[in-house]
């Protein structure tokens, strides 16, 4: 479904990713780990085709579809959506405004106004708080929330479990394993390895701009040294 | 009772129509001819005034270029009136839609940019307008203007053109309301507060902002239009900076992104030129005055203030 092949990726003269290449299937849940600063947000900028990185080099293929000339906007349209690290809501809407923003209240098909409440109740309890009146979990939720009203085959989520209460966390692996559920793919963001691993069915592990493992969460379960010492684990 | 009804007229739009509506209505009975006509001419800005409340407040973008568009509308009106012996009512369609495609061009330059560039790139296309008006005598009149051929018999009767202006503000201030709560309203709002964020969401935003400028012209267009009824009258004095930044005046007085606040502040900067001027000429500092005290002491204008006092949700 998504394929990345080679990729390099630059932030002015800095070259950040050094030929990364790894692949989502239709419906799969892929977890994307690694430390701080080994380039994992970088790679989803790269695939979402924001002005930052540049991509100098490699191919993100779509359904066979090349991405890379593509603007943010067109590759939201191709059903990619994603939920940015920080959440990065507008802090000005309401819950129920970041939901009608992109896709009218009136819409019967796909998600729903209606679903994307059912499917998180306390966002419904607060349908009119703003996006600046809400927890982070709340946040959290919303910002789920939103990338499902383009009706996405591929969820981009980077970090969503970061600054959350464990509570909060393991509410998201439930929400995060559910969307899976539905057929949904998604690629995984995490520096919560264990998180990671409750959801995921196969693995990549991003070190100084590079896959340095890839492995199915069978295999890491079955063996978890590999992965441990290429996260620094001890 | 009262605080209740004037509370909820404020909240909610059709209430507010509705209030508005009534003491407007009832003006030409209460108080004399020339008053109802400053009563006409506050209507006309207060929609000025909300175009440009509508860039300002929602999208994020100041507009110092709608006086220009305003005024196009108001030339095209009274040249085709008086020069080609048009009808008025065709002119106002031609002056909306010279005002809309004026915005248009204004907005395929000016969308790409934002914060004081923006406002300097509209400023400069509003200083164009203005130069060729003043220049391209032959058409315009340069200096002398043109005067218009009066108004079509229906409307002639001051009254008669008060109310109809009054509907017309009336319906544009619910269109406009819908626009900006529609989810099209939503997205130019997603804009202001982050417009990579929309652009991550899947939002064309350069599309978004033309189609929003270019709307807003229609607005401004419509009150040029109302304007040329109701001045019968037009020289580069109506298209110059001056038009655009009094019209921003009274969307900062009122409120930006309040969208109703645009009466109250048409209201106080047409009022006191009205009628402070009566007893001094220096007005323009009592003006100033209040612009320097609504910006200490209510920042978000004077129906933000009372939105915020009486803890009303926006």
């Amino acid at each position: 479904m998504l394929e990345v092949r080679n990729l390099h990726s630059f932030y002015g003269d800095a070259h950040v990713l050094h030929g990364v290449s790894l692949e989502v299937k239709a419906g799969e849940v892929v977890a994307l780990l690694g430390r701080n600063g080994m380039g994992k947000t970088t790679l989803i900028r790269s695939i979402m085709r924001l002005a930052q990185p540049q991509m100098r080099e490699g191919s993100l293929l779509w359904k066979g579809e090349e991405l890379k000339h593509l603007t943010p906007h067109e590759v939201a349209k191709k059903r990619i959506a994603l939920v940015p690290q920080g959440r990065r809501l507008f802090p000005s809407l309401t819950v129920v405004e970041h939901l009608t923003m992109l896709k009218p209240a009136s819409a019967k098909h796909g998600w729903t106004v209606n679903r994307v409440l059912e499917m998180f109740p306390r966002l419904a309890e607060r349908k009119n708080h703003r996006g600046n009146q809400l927890s982070g979990g709340e946040r959290q939720m919303l910002a789920v929330g939103r990338s499902l009203m383009i009706d996405p085959e591929l969820v981009l989520m980077d970090e969503p479990s970061e600054g959350l209460a464990p509570v909060m966390v393991q509410h998201l692996e439930t929400i995060i394993a559910d969307l899976g559920k539905t057929g949904l793919a998604i690629l995984l963001v995490e520096q919560n390895l264990y998180s990671a691993l409750s959801v995921a069915s196969r693995i990549y592990v991003l070190e100084t701009g590079k896959v340095v493992h890839a492995a199915s969460v069978e295999e890491v379960k079955k063996d978890q040294a590999p992965l441990m010492r290429f996260l620094g684990v001890h | 009772m009262m605080r209740s009804a004037t509370a909820l007229a404020l909240r909610s739009p059709l209430s507010f129509l509705a209030l508005l509506a009534v003491i407007f209505g009832l003006l030409p009975l209460l108080v004399s001819s020339y008053q109802t006509s400053v009563a006409n001419e506050i209507l006309i800005f207060a929609l000025l005034a909300m175009s440009i409340d509508v860039l300002a407040g929602y999208a994020g973008r100041t507009s110092l270029g709608h006086g220009a568009i305003f005024g196009i509308s108001t030339y095209v009106v009274i040249y085709w009136t008086t020069l080609m012996g048009g009808s008025p009512w065709v002119g106002c369609i031609l002056g909306i839609a010279a005002a809309t495609l004026t915005a248009a061009v204004f907005a395929l330059l000016a969308v790409r940019v934002s914060g004081v560039y923006f406002l300097l790139l509209t400023l400069a296309l509003g200083m164009i307008v203005w130069g060729v008006c003043l220049r391209w005598t032959s058409v315009t009149g340069g200096e002398n203007g043109i005067r218009g051929a009066g108004r079509p018999d229906v409307i002639a009767d001051p009254i008669a053109f008060y109310y109809m202006t009054l509907a017309t503000v009336l319906f544009f201030t619910l269109v406009i309301w819908r626009f900006v709560h529609s989810p099209f309203g939503l997205t130019l709002r997603g804009i202001r507060d982050s417009e990579s964020r929309m652009r991550s969401l899947g939002y064309g935003t350069a599309t978004h902002m033309f189609l929003a400028f270019t709307i807003t012209g229609l607005f401004a267009g419509v009150a040029g239009a109302l304007y040329a009824l109701f001045n019968d009258f037009v020289s580069p004095s109506t298209v110059q900076l001056a038009q655009s930044v009094e019209g921003l005046l009274m969307a900062i007085i009122g409120g930006v992104g309040t969208l109703f606040g645009s009466f109250i502040g048409a209201a106080a900067i047409i009022l006191l030129e009205n009628f402070v001027s009566q007893y001094t000429a220096r007005w323009p500092m009592v003006l100033g005055l209040m612009f320097i005290c609504t910006m200490i002491f209510a920042p978000q204008g004077v129906l933000g203030a009372l939105r915020k006092l009486m803890g009303w949700k926006q």
